[in-house]
């Protein structure tokens, strides 16, 4: 069998109305969940969607029929907090159905709060307590080279998490490897579970902080497709560097009242809330 | 940072026996990869190092980076044996250890080297008292804690063959190589490495050989002492604790705190299953400075100190 990247793109300007299509559909798909269980982390979901689909949608190489296929690209969700999204990305990707996502947090279910990569495939690690993604990606990244694999390795991580040591240690090692197929995403919102990130452990200046540690640093809208695409579709072997993209972001991004609203982190709604959220993700 | 424990003739620092086993499993099988915290040296792998330099990752002194990228080695179809003092390793890795490790069941081996009280003089900082307690209730986690070269490169070779997460003490104090009634280790199987009817000494690691002295002991004052070696914390071998309490008397030794460790796991099984009177051998908490043998003798883990345990709760009988 082949690897290939979902949906394969036609031209650039589909692609991205593709993506974008995606995008809309994994928040409505995210929020639907979080309204029914009445939990889970709808505002980093929000944030995360527009990189989520274009990765699953325009950037990786796997095959949900085969979900561990030693070829594949790996991507890490980190901040394993954003399961709605999460869950919804891999089930338009073909990994489960849809169907499933009713189940979200529900008693035995599979879509527990934080991804089991031994309930559903397509989870490459556990993640749920922060700052575990990235060493688990240096390892993948090192396994590629050393049997000498072209696989891509992705990892997203939140901007909070950022204050967990271990992803400094992951960093330092994969800029002293020069794990240039190891890519970073920031899901830079600026917002962390109780404020600001700048007012409770501030992170800039961020880029210079990635640079320091080795790697190539691309800062982008991270709710702009055709920028999303071109950065994270670029060729790995262009440079000899893991490259960190700080995707700029919005907390609760696509619903008026959430947006950049801090109690949206892990906050729910209401019947009403859901309407009009719905109303606005068209 | 090493406490050197001279190795008197006839005996055998573990460690070399997990460092020849683990190169005899590279040379087989190029999956097979080392994953250290700059602790080549006191893992004894340097020739490892020599002979495959590219499939030695170390990542420094960093010991949950080293703990998740063995967990992302195993994820890109390698067979990691992540080595580092236990003390690092468990203590300050532990959440990777759950969560990359044992919850992703991920196919990782942890050695943790210099366990116990190995670094003697260097205090408790650099013990590892306490990771059988910390890693007893990880679902998943195969934990081993070998007593001699034999059962250190058994359970090495076992890991490397068995698909999932396992756990391995690797022992630095010098020990003999022990009398074994078994070709080759079973998961979950205590071995009976002697038999007996007044009292059961149950022993893992370091501590074996002195509880088999302690029989020796005993045999001499008429009592008749059955040992057990409890290398399995996990899976535990529920049927050989309550058989051993058939004897009417119970003893557990470790290398270890008496809480939560060896002891724990007994005294959990025999108040479910059978309840006798148990003594547990072992550390009260963090202990002094002294060597390995001084500490050992202070705190009673001596053939004569395990002989007078035994001899108290064989007085406990009703």
């Amino acid at each position: 069998m082949s690897l290939s990247t979902a949906s394969a793109p036609v031209s650039g300007a589909d692609r991205i109305d593709m993506v974008r299509a995606r995008a809309l559909s994994i928040r409505r798909s995210a929020f639907t969940m979080v309204h029914e269980a009445q939990l889970g982390h709808p505002g980093g979901d929000f944030s995360a969607a527009d990189i989520l689909a274009t990765l699953y949608f325009g950037v990786l190489r796997y095959d949900p029929n085969e979900p561990r296929h030693p070829d594949r690209d790996r991507f890490i969700m980190s901040k394993g907090h954003c399961t709605g999204a999460f869950y919804s990305v891999l089930a338009q990707a073909g990994f489960f159905p849809e169907a499933q996502l009713k189940t979200y947090m529900q008693p035995l279910s599979k879509l527990n709060g934080h991804p089991n990569r031994n309930y559903l495939p397509g989870i490459e690690t556990n993640t749920g307590p922060l700052g575990h993604g990235l060493p688990v990606a240096v390892g993948i990244a090192i396994a590629g080279k050393l049997t000498a694999k072209d696989y891509r390795t992705f990892v997203l991580t939140g901007d909070g998490e950022l204050q967990e040591g271990s992803n400094w240690e992951a960093a330092m090692a994969a800029g002293h490897r020069k794990l240039n197929r190891l890519t970073v995403i920031v899901d830079r919102n600026r917002l962390q579970q109780g404020d600001r990130t700048e007012a409770t452990n501030g992170l800039d200046p961020l880029d210079d902080k990635w640079r320091a540690f080795g790697f190539h640093v691309e800062m982008i809208d991270g709710h702009d497709h055709a920028a999303l695409l071109d950065v994270l579709g670029a060729d790995p072997e262009s440079r000899d560097k893991p490259l960190c993209v700080i995707a700029n972001t919005i907390k609760g991004k696509g619903v008026s009242f959430m947006e950049d609203n801090v109690s949206w982190h892990h906050g729910v709604p209401t019947d009403e809330q859901f309407a009009q959220a719905m109303k606005e993700l068209i | 940072m090493s406490a050197a424990t001279k190795t008197n003739e006839g005996l055998h620092d573990c460690r070399d026996a997990f460092s020849k086993t683990l190169e005899a499993l590279a040379e087989a099988d190029d999956r097979v990869v080392a994953v250290v915290n700059d602790s080549v040296g006191s893992s004894k792998l340097g020739g490892f190092k020599k002979r495959w330099p590219e499939r030695l990752v170390n990542v420094g002194i960093a010991e949950q980076n080293m703990v998740g990228v063995g967990a992302g080695l195993a994820n890109g179809g390698r067979i990691p044996f992540v080595s580092c003092a236990s003390c690092f390793l468990t203590g300050r890795a532990l959440e990777q250890v759950k969560a990359d490790v044992a919850y992703s069941n991920t196919n990782v081996k942890l050695c943790g080297q210099s366990p116990g009280i190995g670094y003697g003089e260097l205090g408790p900082t650099h013990h590892s008292i306490e990771d059988l307690a910390w890693l007893r209730p990880l679902a998943n986690l195969i934990t081993i804690v070998p007593s001699d070269p034999w059962e250190t490169e058994q359970a090495i070779r076992f890991a490397a063959a068995y698909e999932g997460p396992v756990f391995i003490r690797v022992s630095r104090y010098p020990v003999p190589a022990l009398e074994h009634r078994i070709d080759r280790i079973e998961p979950g199987k205590a071995e009976v490495m002697r038999e007996g009817t007044d009292v059961a000494i149950l022993a893992n690691g370091v501590m074996l050989h002195k509880a088999l002295r302690a029989a020796e002991v005993l045999a001499d004052g008429g009592v008749s002492a059955r040992v057990v070696n409890m290398a399995w914390m996990n899976p535990l071998d529920i049927e050989a604790i309550v058989d051993a309490a058939g004897t009417g008397a119970v003893v557990t030794v470790e290398e270890a705190s008496v809480r939560g460790g060896l002891g724990g796991a007994v005294a959990e099984t025999l108040a479910l299953r059978r309840p006798v009177p148990m003594e547990m051998v072992g550390f009260p908490g963090f202990v002094p400075t002294g060597t390995v043998d001084f500490l050992f003798d202070h705190f009673g883990l001596t053939a004569a100190g395990i002989a007078a345990a035994a001899r108290k709760a064989i007085s406990r009988k009703g």
